[in-house]
């Protein structure tokens, strides 16, 4: 314990005043945007395609003039796609960052407390990738999406399995977790609707690499497609082993496992090849975004995944603080609900719960080289 | 239920509980010589998989085509770098805390964890890596449609894992080295009054079970494929579970104890449910605490008074 003698107290004074009002000074020119994913942990790779996307966006908006004369900055947070971390990170956009949206998170179960947290302090969050219904589902007015939802993806999921593939039995595996149980869920519920119940359901443990126990169960219920709800870390290591004890059945799974990564975590293309998965309508393949995916590759990054889906939600917050004049929740909300936004994923517009007026989902099939192509 | 699934399954829980047996080695040896729980195994284990895939990388550019050869250069260089690591964290993370709190090792040995796992992520990036599949050949017992199989690289799983074991066992019962070690197990003081340099003991018990958890990272990165800077956490939490399911700082404890762990995993998951299989594990180890509080192998600690 030291005492402070009143000079120095003083002076101590004046410092901290000095290094606050420069602070303010500082965020008067600037608008910040929260871009909260995970970027540690396992599921780093996603966190990495928010970042990117969101950066490059923030930086051609500010070449191009900034909002109505205001730099954008981005302000990266870590949630680990674990629900404690979310809490306490959004706790800290809000309390320390100051941030006057949020682009993020990525897993559901992320999004889904920490949003609470956005409410509460009145700050819009648009998530570029969680899909659980759940997410916009709870009457909260700054909750936005730049995807689409479970429901919508799992009904997709389960017309081709039922009407294309002709499947009788299948066998559906989910990670426990938000986003992969909630669309095997929901694929479930949509295939009872056609007539068929799954002969096996089963959670497999995130982080985990052998699941041999249960792909031995796969095979003694005979299952003809398996479906999995689930990120592409496990998915690449349960597709490989089905392969490796004999199993052709076709291997169906939603929007996670759309990365090259998955392939490594196959442990290569001959393992990927036939696997279909839903997802949106290939970023990539979009001539809307042709300009900003030039950019990407021009710096050596394959603007992948959620990348563009980053990008594109930064460009929609932006274009409603920019139409509004304003970072109010309200007026952002009201804005995003009346109006449609230019994006590089084309024109995008929200009903009143936040969710997208239409949702793209289709069918994609990986092939032997390790690329997937729309069916 | 059709008697090849058992067997298979039977088949699945041996190879996982003999890669969480070599894994469970590093922290039992640990446990039995200070009487702490090195955190930081796991992702010992971690970086071992990483140095597989950089070795076998650059033998291979080298325009090496004997694959025995590689893999056993790749093997042994791994052990030995993997080893260099062991002892370096004993040194910055554990040694200047020697003769504190019991605590104070374990909340370093958690910082280094995540020093380990961090470092990676920074300098390896965050994506899955892998090696292509060098071993492939599997052993099919049965008929066309049913059948028992086992791959070649997971025979060699269960062989390494046993010789592993009974060369340490070996050296622990029947070597110099051995007696020093188990001298300084039982009274750090007295052994080191008698002449042992009981910090160059504690070093080599260090890189001794990092060399064992790099012979499972070689032999599982060569088995899954894919690896990423976040594998040790899981495969480090259950490989202790195993540790202190078998006795804690006993070494065919540490076997038996990853054996039992990755069966009964595999027969939960396989007949009951997946999504309980680890709800199983722990309960069986709180009943097996309950009866035989020092594990399956452990000796009763006796209270000194």
């Amino acid at each position: 314990m030291f005492k402070l003698s009143l000079r120095k107290y003083l002076v101590l004074t004046c410092v901290i005043g000095a290094v606050a009002l420069a602070g303010n000074a500082n965020a008067a020119g600037t608008i910040k945007i929260g871009v909260a994913g995970p970027h540690t942990g396992g599921y780093a790779a996603f966190g990495e395609q928010f970042w990117r996307g969101a950066e490059q966006a923030a930086k051609d908006i500010n070449a191009a003039g900034g909002i109505n004369g205001s730099m954008i900055k981005v302000v990266k947070a870590d949630d680990a796609c674990e629900p404690k971390q979310a809490v306490s990170v959004a706790n800290r956009l809000m309390d320390v960052d100051r941030v006057q949206a949020v682009a993020g998170h990525y897993c559901s179960s992320s999004t889904i407390p920490a949003s609470e947290i956005y409410d509460d302090a009145g700050v819009l969050v648009m998530t570029p990738g969680s899909t659980n219904p759940k997410v916009t589902e709870r009457g909260m007015k700054g909750v936005f999406r730049m995807c689409g939802r479970d429901d919508q993806q799992g009904a997709v999921a389960a017309n081709f399995i039922i009407n294309k593939l002709k499947a009788k039995r299948v066998a559906v595996i989910h990670d426990k977790d938000s986003y992969g149980q909630g669309l095997a869920d929901a694929m479930i519920a949509r295939m009872k609707q056609l007539g068929v119940s799954e002969v096996l359901y089963e959670g497999l443990t995130r982080g985990e690499k052998d699941f041999n126990s249960l792909v031995t169960k796969v095979k003694s219920v005979k299952a003809d497609v398996v479906f999995f709800g689930g990120l592409h870390t496990e998915a690449g290591p349960l597709v490989r082993q089905l392969r490796e004890q004999g199993i052709s059945a076709a291997f169906v799974s939603g929007d996670a496992i759309n990365s090259a990564d998955f392939v490594t975590a196959a442990g290569g293309p001959r393992y990927v090849d036939g696997v279909y998965m839903t997802f949106g309508q290939d970023p990539l393949t979009l001539k809307t975004g042709r300009d900003v995916i030039e950019k990407f590759r021009a710096s050596g990054y394959e603007p992948e995944g959620y990348t563009l889906y980053s990008y594109a939600t930064v460009q929609a917050l932006t274009a409603a603080m920019d139409a509004t004049n304003s970072t109010d929740l309200d007026k952002m909300a009201d804005w995003l609900h009346s109006h449609s936004v230019n994006t590089v994923l084309g024109e995008k517009s929200w009903d009143s719960k936040g969710d997208l007026k239409v949702s793209d989902f289709v069918m994609y099939q990986w092939d032997d080289k390790g690329k997937f192509r729309q069916l | 239920m059709d008697s090849y699934i058992i067997g298979q399954q039977l088949l699945n829980g041996l190879t996982l509980g003999s890669i969480y047996g070599l894994i469970a080695i590093g922290y039992t040896m640990v446990y039995g010589i200070i009487g702490m729980i090195n955190f930081a195994h796991g992702d010992i284990y971690m970086i071992s998989a990483y140095l597989t895939a950089i070795i076998l990388a650059v033998i291979f550019s080298f325009g090496v085509t004997s694959l025995p050869f590689a893999l056993l250069v790749t093997l042994l260089l791994t052990m030995v770098i993997t080893g260099v690591y062991g002892w370096a964290i004993e040194r910055v993370a554990y040694r200047p805390l020697r003769g504190s709190t019991r605590l104070a090792p374990l909340i370093s040995a958690i910082g280094m964890s995540l020093v380990l796992q961090n470092y990676v992520q920074v300098s390896q990036g965050a994506r899955n890596q892998g090696i292509p599949i060098l071993i492939d050949g599997v052993v099919r017992l049965g008929g066309e449609e049913q059948f028992v199989q086992i791959t070649h690289i997971q025979i060699l799983i269960v062989l390494a894992s046993f010789i592993g074991m009974g060369v340490l066992t070996y050296i622990i019962q029947k070597t110099s080295l051995g007696r020093q070690c188990r001298a300084t197990q039982q009274d750090q003081k007295m052994a080191a009054i008698l002449g042992i340099n009981t910090n160059r003991i504690i070093s080599t018990v260090f890189v001794i079970g990092s060399a064992m958890a790099a012979l499972a990272g070689v032999l599982v990165t060569l088995n899954y494929g894919s690896f990423d800077f976040y594998i040790g956490f899981i495969i480090g939490i259950k490989a202790f579970t195993a540790a202190v399911l078998g006795g804690i700082g006993s070494l065919p404890g540490a076997m038996l104890g990853g054996i039992v762990l990755g069966m009964s995993e595999g027969l939960f998951a396989g007949f009951v449910s997946a999504d309980y299989k680890d709800v199983f594990a722990f309960s069986l180890l709180v009943l097996v605490l309950i009866f035989r509080p020092s594990g399956l192998l452990g000796k009763p600690e006796i209270e000194k008074v």
